[in-house]
């Protein structure tokens, strides 16, 4: 049996200062994995300054890897592969865990390409056992499976939440520059583009995904749509409770028809199919009547909870826990009202 | 400016078909697979929708969808896809589904692209939906674009504006619901879609007929495609076993559910 070797890739966040949650995450994974196969354990570092983030991995004892400079400083296809490349030749790992964020994913591939390896993503478990074997879901979260790969190195990129985030006090640690070779850049990273503050709904650290279906503006009793009513309901509540905005794919797509839309949606909050499927320890649907919220959107959702008009809604039925029979435009007024009052 | 824009795109299941596993000799698979009915992936098809959106816009340019999958199927969809926008098809005639190895699928589009009469690679922009609804990994078009040398990579790309010099602003989803911005020199790049901001275009019978002069013969020019395991084996595939003892309420005012809902939801 190949003795096998790993390198955790990480990246520091947004200041710079500190690895983002993935990472962290990841990290851990690195240390079970290694630990459980007797290998080396290193970990990479892409940061501008990687010694500013390192401490925080001072208890893990593996040697520390890292690039620097300000072409790391932002996430850029060029300088990130290059990056990632050069850390992985330094460690010559047979496996490599990386965090699946934007960053990492989009440059993982490359980087398996470009030194004859293989990778799998969105992997939520790694198995016990002497040989390696990863979960992932196929088809949208449709289909759950096992697998392994007898080609190195082999990427793995982790899903949020298959792991704890590494977590231990700071400490002095030495982290080995690896230099990079960088092509002439042709791409310029401008910043993020992040929504006003009232329409900010997407949280993914949130405690409650609350999701919205197309009911919300279709004709209610009086015969009348109220769209502008619901999307005050929404967002008040979304104020209340900071919950984060999820919506069907046909609520989203109304507004493109030319029909009465809510004016925060765009398909950023879209879930399902051919949108996100997020991760929250809690989920509140309302007025969906779909079966891509509730089979693929709500895949990683801990307790769910709906509210349908419609009894005998078959998407529901054994996807939530608690389905309420009831108008979604009152029992919201009520929910905000109590929230409000708390506040 | 002409833009030369290829579309990877694959088939895939309805979304709104039972899917079961079931053993093969190569592998795993969907039970029928073959006689389940079949859409373009939706986020490669937000791809191809905005590949004709900026084709028509720029003059002389042209669009090339790139295509893996067993050929009468893909004749099949091909021919509902020929309604909505303009597009010459490059069908490789291969195996279907989310199984296969997302390497030797990449070799095999990469082949199809470098083949491509009259494509010039300088003006290349490789298009596809960032991950499929098969494999779902979000791979395969960074590894075409490797194979092609395409250093531009963008993925999650929800907007692109071409410049007059060829240079174009680029926004790709982040982490929470934010986009980066970056510009990019130009040509050639590779752009993996999320949904894009175009609806899904009408069908337009007279661009079906256009379309369809060189999409009949199409696939019976298909080069056949056999995909390497990699030594990539499955363990087990399943259906997720969650199923849920549902509570349905019927008899509780918008009152009583309003303060259950609180107390459930707990603090912020």
């Amino acid at each position: 049996m190949t003795m096998e070797s790993v390198l955790v890739l990480t990246h520091a966040d947004e200041s710079g200062l500190a690895l983002t949650r993935g990472s962290l995450e990841a990290v851990t994974a690195g240390r079970e994995l290694a630990g459980r196969l007797s290998a080396s354990l290193a970990i990479g570092i892409v940061a501008a300054d990687p010694t500013a983030p390192a401490p925080a991995l001072a208890g893990t004892n593996a040697r520390l890897l890292g690039v620097s400079g300000e072409a790391f400083a932002q996430a850029r296809y060029g300088t990130d592969a290059a990056a990632c490349e050069a850390l992985c030749r330094a460690a010559q790992a047979t496996i490599v865990l990386a965090p699946s964020s934007s960053r990492f994913a989009r440059v993982a591939a490359g980087v398996s390409h470009r030194l004859g390896g293989v990778i799998d993503t969105h992997i939520t478990a790694i198995a016990d056992g002497d040989s390696v074997q990863v979960t992932r879901w196929f088809y949208r979260q449709r289909l759950e499976a096992v697998l392994g790969r007898a080609q190195r190195p082999w990427f793995l990129l982790l899903d949020g939440g298959a792991c704890a985030a590494y977590a231990s006090a700071p400490g002095a640690v030495t982290v080995e520059q690896v230099p990079v070779d960088l092509s002439p850049l042709r791409t310029t990273v401008i910043g993020l583009r992040t929504p006003t503050q009232d329409a900010e709904t997407i949280r993914p650290d949130a405690n409650l995904l609350f999701v919205a279906g197309a009911g919300w503006t279709k004709k209610q009793p009086d015969g009348l749509a109220h769209a502008d009513e619901a999307a005050q309901l929404i967002l008040r509540f979304l104020h209340a409770c900071g919950a984060s905005l999820g919506s069907s794919k046909s609520l989203v797509d109304q507004g493109s028809d030319g029909h009465s839309v809510l004016p925060f949606l765009t398909h950023m909050n879209q879930i399902g199919q051919t949108g996100a499927t997020p991760r929250h320890p809690k989920g509140l649907s309302t007025c969906c009547h779909g079966e891509e919220p509730h089979v693929v959107g709500w895949r990683f959702i801990g307790e769910r909870r709906a509210i349908s008009l419609d009894p005998n809604c078959g998407w529901t039925r054994g996807k939530a826990d608690v389905v309420y029979i009831a108008d979604a435009f009152k029992v919201m007024n009520r929910v905000n009202a109590i929230l409000e009052e708390n506040s | 400016m002409s833009l030369h824009i290829v579309v990877c795109a694959e088939i895939v299941p309805d979304p709104l078909q039972t899917l079961e596993p079931v053993a093969g000799a190569n592998g795993p698979g969907l039970k029928n697979e073959m006689v389940l009915p079949a859409v373009l992936d939706p986020w490669a098809a937000s791809a191809l929708y905005e590949a004709a959106h900026l084709a028509a816009k720029n003059t002389g340019s042209k669009v090339w969808l790139v295509s893996l999958g067993p050929k009468a199927k893909l004749q099949q969809v091909m021919m509902t896809i020929a309604q909505k926008v303009a597009f010459e098809l490059v069908p490789v005639d291969g195996p279907i589904g989310g199984f296969t190895d997302a390497h030797a699928t990449a070799a095999v589009l990469a082949d199809a692209i470098n083949a491509i009469p009259g494509l010039e690679k300088a003006e290349l922009l490789l298009f596809g939906g960032w991950e499929s609804a098969t494999r779902g990994a979000g791979v395969t078009l960074q590894l075409i674009g490797e194979r092609l040398g395409i250093a531009d990579q963008f993925q999650g790309v929800d907007q692109i504006e071409v410049r007059d010099d060829g240079s174009f602003e680029v926004l790709e989803r982040v982490e929470g619901g934010r986009h980066q911005v970056s510009v990019c020199a130009g040509a050639p790049a590779v752009l993996g879609w999320a949904t894009g901001k175009l609806p899904e275009p009408r069908n337009n019978p007279q661009m079906g007929m256009a379309n369809m002069r060189t999409l009949m013969p199409a696939p019976q020019k298909a080069r056949p495609a056999a995909l390497d395991s990699n030594g990539l084996h499955y363990a087990s595939v399943s259906q997720p076993k969650q199923q849920r003892s549902t509570r349905v309420v019927k008899d509780m005012t918008p009152d009583q559910i309003a303060a259950e809902l609180v107390e459930w939801m707990g603090t912020k």
